[in-house]
């Protein structure tokens, strides 16, 4: 079993840990143990934008500095917001010396950072460093005849520096998933933002959002979205109650990969707004229906 | 004849790095940006208000609006990061200790729901 270092991030230990606790038993079949790196703190959730505030990335580098610290040059993390605000602050000081030595001074707490961490979300992890040959070879109930439309949002595609995929025609969930039987179904609105923050401040305009979204996934024939942010999860998921046209599941790619490995107990669909059950137990991929379980 | 940069458009500058006199009116960032339903302004018109040195654009709804998704900034063909810009805007108010947006303004019932990546992304952006 090898190691790697993860960062959960603030979500993915409450009102996203059916991401994490998938994703966790999806990686142990795949032969990789999350080692949740030590003393993390918030990622600082958005990057800063503006170029005299380096306030906004003490942050996240404080988190790549005690990775670096610990010896490790590899950080994985399964929330997009997280990869996006690991990943740019990366790239900034790794290009501008004068912004990495005024954090380290400013972190004189900390041991410096030199900028050798490098951030993976975990499906590039899957697509780069597992495989998806790998993948298929531990599919335990191919998922069949489920037609899933996998949703990218933003901040693994945006902007391109930190891209995981190509910005206007990602395939990378696609792929996954396919690599476990889904029939994957390509959207129109697959990268377009969910709403975000303003979920809080405009839940009116969120609920708008997921409205076009799950309308533009049922014209196409999907059944249902697959995501890999706990924020989209919760915008495009929770938000349904406010549209009185719901009862579009909305599942994190790594629970369909669990419930194709055998791993259905590593999900709590009940955290899930949308019971995605009933759905699976009529394409028959929940309990013990096939005979495998 | 070339006409002076206002005090707004060289602090724009300044805060966001971006270089506004290249933007020519395209308008391929207020069609890319999903949120323009909820916005007084299109993302271009802020743009253009900002090259006017029209300081009312320091009011205007539409940088509250946006939700850094980058939309526009990966797609502007003069490689203008308009998502920078809108931040740039939401700082000069922020910096005047000028709040978007307060806690108190949750109804508790739904604050429990709420994902703290929901919140304390809306608070980085909204609070100053």
């Amino acid at each position: 079993m090898k190691s790697i270092t993860y960062f959960p991030g603030c979500t993915h230990h409450t009102n996203g840990r059916n991401m994490e606790s998938s994703g966790k038993a999806v990686l142990e079949t795949l032969g990789y143990q999350l080692e949740e790196m030590p003393e993390w703190i918030c990622c600082g959730t958005v990057f800063g934008l503006s170029e005299d505030d380096l306030f906004h990335q003490v942050a996240p580098i404080r988190n790549l500095a005690r990775v670096e610290n610990a010896g490790d040059d590899k950080l994985v993390t399964m929330c997009a917001m997280c990869y996006n605000t690991l990943g740019r602050a990366n790239l900034l000081v790794r290009k501008d010396k004068v912004a990495l030595e005024a954090l380290n001074r400013f972190m004189d707490d900390e041991p410096d950072y030199h900028g050798v961490v490098d951030v993976f979300h975990l499906s590039q992890f899957l697509r780069d460093e597992v495989g998806f040959e790998k993948i298929s070879s531990k599919v335990r109930r191919p998922l069949k005849g489920l037609k899933v439309m996998p949703y990218y949002g933003c901040l693994l595609l945006r902007p391109e520096e930190v891209s995981i995929d190509s910005m206007e025609d990602p395939t990378i969930i696609c792929d996954i998933l396919e690599a476990v039987g889904v029939q994957s179904i390509k959207g129109s609105y697959i990268s377009q933002c969910c709403g975000s923050y303003h979920t809080v401040d405009k839940k009116e305009a969120v609920a708008r959002r997921a409205f076009e979204i799950i309308s533009s996934a049922r014209k196409k024939g999907a059944e249902m979205i697959a995501l890999a942010c706990p924020l989209c999860e919760f915008n495009l998921d929770d938000r349904q109650r406010l549209l009185s046209d719901n009862g579009m599941p909305v599942l994190y790619f790594t629970e369909l990969l669990a419930l194709a490995f055998g791993l259905e107990d590593s999900c709590d669909f009940d955290e899930h707004y949308v019971d995605p059950r009933p759905l699976l137990r009529e394409k028959g991929l929940l309990g013990g229906s096939n005979g495998q379980e | 004849m070339e006409l002076a940069d206002s005090e707004l458009l060289i602090r724009i500058t300044e805060l966001s790095g971006e270089n506004l006199r290249s933007c020519y009116q395209c308008g391929k960032c207020s069609a890319s940006c999903p949120m323009t339903d909820f916005m007084d302004l299109f993302p271009r018109d802020v743009i253009k208000q900002i090259l006017e040195g029209k300081e009312q654009v320091l009011l205007s709804e539409t940088p509250w609006v946006c939700a850094s998704c980058f939309s526009c900034t990966v797609r502007c063909p003069n490689e203008i990061d308009i998502a920078g810009v809108m931040e740039a805007v939401r700082q000069i108010r922020l910096r005047e200790k000028y709040d978007r947006f307060h806690p108190s303004r949750i109804p508790l019932d739904e604050l429990e729901g709420l994902p703290q990546i929901a919140l304390i992304g809306c608070f980085r952006k909204m609070t100053g």
